[in-house]
């Protein structure tokens, strides 16, 4: 508590257990399923009451992949088949039980998104919109030609139901609960790890990969969740209608999920819920439209266009928009204790060893063997002219680029070769020169993935000890009493210090800071200099690159100085500095 | 022996559609970093077009005109309606609306014609020659020679002409290119409108050997798309190779594999490729700067 004698101690944020707080909702469900259990529906209510059921549990899939972690799928309706076929064929042909084959369809699911995912996950988006729409296409040929397995464009008639829900009353209840339990999950993982994972992909895949997060496995994660509620809202959908055919599964089916999903709202299930109960209710009022082929499926391509210009957060995003606004101001955020930091150390006197580090692009050496050895509890600088390698060695330290050669030891590790979440688990914390927050997100969320990293020893088990550290990191930045607002509200320069919290949250053993004072004014550089002091009075090792002179000869205690790719000069502040070399690489030589 | 040169010519003269279409994508993407999902429907829309003129019983000629013409129009249309509102937002909201696009323009057309499918005469009225073994259909041969002259077209219109040098600006950095003058607005206006009439024309090339219909599009997008992937992604020279490698894969794998699942074997290669070469086979550059 040394820093912070003057910081009132708060009490630690303790939160009720979620089980209580969301006991309405239960108490809401068992309500709903007593209701569909117990009121007499005529066959055709029925049928859209299912048909909607089913139908939304897709399309939470599709909240997950596209609204969570911002990545496509065209093909919904193909894992939406796999699931009602696996029930379909299971049930009908091979005389099987109902719910071994209701899981089956959900692992075959399950494994063919995640093999689509990890085949283009690592790739662009456009990408895994095409792949999807061709893996759609195979998926439509095969139910259609594969005759005898499928049984072609006749489909698979009278597939079975288990035995407890043998009347359509009972079986729209069960429904209902599967709804409202996957309903319930798919509501809840925005605020888990895995959740907040997905949601710092989809605001900005470089700043995730740098907090910890292995980009590409939450990717295939996210994917593989969306197609699993695919084969399961099918397998419900075929135990529902007792008959399935190619038809269903098609790629129009496939923008029908895509729409539902966006009309309503991508992020929510509430808003999946919305726009599946709307699409499927208008077209039975508006039946006449069904007479001309073509015509309905074109108003939904229009609409798509529509909902995407005006309404990109489709209709709940618009209702929870004006909430979370209204949230902000009005919930204030729990008070928070003093930071600590307490940076790892495997004993050695040097935190971060390079040796001869080289990165080439093509022809050019943007940085030519370099070495860099910053100590234990020091603050040191890397400056260098305009395009003299700086950014380009702190890409390479943090795994950004691959180093052409060389060798990078942090804390004694080996992290040459590793990718960006790895050394971010391996202690390596930094900021960006040009802000890299998750702009959909609050203060206080962008720091609790921080504070998430993997291997990060300062925080304590479940949610509240996560929101606790990451409401002491931004309390030592200056922002606490703001945590809960979101990015978009916060100035230049608040934004900044909120990337630093980020990383402080973590509790790295360096910090990288890119170009921190960079457009900043003389006040904010003032304040930061202030940070950047108490950082280091609590012992952690900073790498620091700016052009600010006065922030890097008062802060730091030790200069690397870098031109034309390489080390020029090294040393204590002031002597390097004075450097003639150093002198005629900044002001110009004869 | 004689088999395999037929369906090697066969497999070029199809891939040679793709090619077309393919580089329309390329083209679109270089200026906009947005793949056009609708841009298969610009060659679905124009074959029609061509239906309706000639049915009206215009020359050939001048139908051909009057369609290519529409395609421009449509090129417009679609640039401002579908494009242009989203330009600042990222490349997500744009995928899904050229998709909501592709979707409109195909059930539109589904809606006004119905989905009986049109015939399509071809140019010529001979139908082809017989060159020794193997008989070189001559709306194939005129599919190879058109692709063959826009090849060179397109390098000479981008490297020679001052236009084509602001739309390469255009493509890899908007912000200079405005500074130093160019309205990026115009240049990627020009390029929706030559990207669709590059579609048209393939549509309207290939609509004699295929059936006009309200699948064509797709079908021959995606086969483009995949095109572009095993070519390399954003690469002119792939586009054109990757398009005349999946025609002949494709009519090989129809001719002695099997015909139902001829429309697969594309995704296949293209998953293949995905996997074990990405980059695609002249390489694309997938970074991002931090």
């Amino acid at each position: 508590m040394s820093a912070s004698d003057n910081m009132i101690q708060a009490p630690a944020v303790r939160s009720k257990p979620l089980i209580v707080r969301h006991l309405p909702y239960f108490l809401g469900v068992a309500v709903l399923v007593a209701l569909a259990a117990s009121m007499q529906f005529d066959g055709y209510i029925l049928n859209i009451l299912l048909q909607a059921t089913t139908f939304s549990i897709a399309v939470f899939g599709l909240s997950v992949v596209l609204g969570l972690c911002g990545q496509i799928n065209l093909a919904q309706a193909a894992f939406f088949g796999f699931g009602a076929y696996a029930v379909g064929l299971g049930t009908a042909d091979l005389h099987l039980n109902f719910w071994l084959c209701l899981v089956g369809g959900c692992v075959i699911t399950l494994i063919a998104g995640a093999f689509l995912g990890m085949s283009t996950l690592r790739l662009g988006g456009h990408y895994l919109a095409m792949v999807t729409i061709s893996f759609q296409q195979i998926v439509t040929l095969v139910m259609i030609n594969a005759i005898g397995v499928t049984h072609g464009p006749d489909g698979v008639a009278n597939i079975r139901r288990p035995e407890l829900f043998q009347s359509s009353q009972s079986y729209l209840a069960f429904c209902v609960a599967m709804l409202a339990i996957v309903g319930y999950l798919v509501w809840h993982l925005p605020d888990t790890k895995l959740g907040r994972a997905m949601r710092a992909v989809r605001d900005n895949e470089l700043a995730a990969g740098v907090n910890g997060i292995d980009v590409f496995r939450t990717k295939v994660y996210a994917f593989a969740v969306c197609a699993v509620l695919g084969g399961l809202a099918g397998g419900l959908f075929a135990g529902g209608f007792a008959y399935v055919s190619p038809d269903q599964f098609s790629f129009a089916e496939s923008i029908q999920f895509l729409t539902m999903s966006l009309l309503g709202g991508v992020a929510s299930p509430i808003g999946s819920a919305i726009g599946t109960g709307l699409l499927i209710l208008i077209p039975e009022w508006l039946r006449f439209l069904k007479s001309v082929p073509g015509l309905y499926l074109a108003i939904y391509g229009l609409s798509v266009i529509l909902i995407i210009r005006f309404m990109p957060d489709g209709i709940w995003g618009f209702v929870s928009d004006a909430f979370t606004r209204w949230r902000a101001h009005t919930n204030a955020p729990p008070v928070a204790g003093a930071l600590q930091l307490k940076p790892a150390s495997a004993g050695g006197d040097i935190v971060l060893e390079v040796t001869g580090l080289s990165k080439h692009f093509g022809g050019l050496k943007a940085v030519d063997g370099v070495d860099i050895a910053v100590k234990r509890g020091s603050v040191h600088a890397l400056i260098g002219p305009n395009g003299s390698g700086k950014t380009t060695t702190l890409n390479v330290l943090s795994g950004l680029y691959k180093a052409t050669s060389g060798k990078i030891l942090l804390d004694g590790t080996d992290i040459t070769s590793m990718a960006p979440h790895q050394r971010t688990a391996a202690g390596l914390g930094r900021t960006f020169q040009n802000i890299r927050l998750f702009r959909s997100m609050t203060a206080l969320e962008n720091v609790e993935i921080g504070a998430e990293r993997p291997g990060n020893t300062m925080i304590g088990k479940g949610d509240d000890a996560l929101t606790e550290r990451a409401m002491e990191a931004l309390s030592f930045v200056g922002l606490g009493n703001r945590a809960n607002e979101l990015i978009s509200s916060f100035s230049y320069g608040h934004q900044r210090l909120i990337e630093i919290a980020r990383a402080l949250a973590s509790n790295p053993t360096l910090l990288l800071l890119d170009e921190p004072a960079a457009g900043l004014n003389s006040t904010e550089k003032l304040e930061l200099h202030e940070l950047l002091k108490r950082i280091a009075a609590q012992g952690l090792t900073i790498l620091i690159i700016d052009h600010d002179m006065t922030l890097v000869s008062e802060a730091a205690q030790h200069i690397t100085v870098l031109n034309f790719g390489r080390r020029i000069a090294d040393g204590e502040s002031m002597a390097v500095l004075r450097h003639p070399d150093v002198v005629s690489a900044y002001l110009g030589s004869e | 022996m004689d088999l395999v040169l037929q369906l090697l010519f066969t497999g070029i003269g199809i891939g040679a559609v793709y090619a077309l279409v393919a580089l329309g994508f390329v083209l679109i993407f270089r200026a906009t970093n947005v793949v056009n999902f609708a841009q298969g429907e610009f060659s679905m829309v124009a074959a029609y077009l061509m239906v309706v003129c000639v049915e009206l019983g215009l020359p050939y000629w001048l139908s051909f005109v009057i369609a290519l013409a529409g395609m421009a129009l449509l090129g417009v249309i679609f640039n401002l309606g579908v494009y242009y509102p989203l330009r600042h937002r990222t490349y997500l909201p744009v995928i899904i609306a050229t998709i909501g696009a592709s979707i409109l323009l195909s059930n539109s057309v589904l809606a006004i014609y119905g989905p009986q499918p049109q015939v399509l005469q071809g140019w010529f009225d001979t139908p082809g020659i017989q060159l020794g073994p193997v008989y070189l259909d001559s709306q194939y041969l005129l599919i190879i020679g058109v692709t063959i002259l826009l090849v060179l077209f397109n390098f000479w219109f981008f490297e020679k002409t001052l236009l084509g040098k602001k739309l390469q600006a255009t493509s890899q950095d908007k912000e200079m290119a405005s500074l130093l003058g160019i309205s990026v607005s115009t240049m990627i206006m020009i390029t929706f409108i030559y990207s669709a009439v590059l579609g048209g024309l393939a549509g309207i090339l290939v609509a004699p050997v295929l059936f006009v219909s309200i699948q064509m599009g797709s079908t021959i997008a995606l086969k483009a798309f995949a095109a572009t992937i095993i070519g390399g992604f954003g690469d002119v020279a792939g586009a054109i190779v990757g398009g005349l490698a999946l025609g002949v894969i494709e009519t090989f794998g129809a001719a002695y594999i099997s015909v139902p699942y001829k429309d697969g074997f594309a995704f296949l290669v293209l998953i293949a490729f995905l996997v074990f070469r990405p980059q695609g086979i002249f390489g694309e550059r997938v970074a991002e700067k931090a």
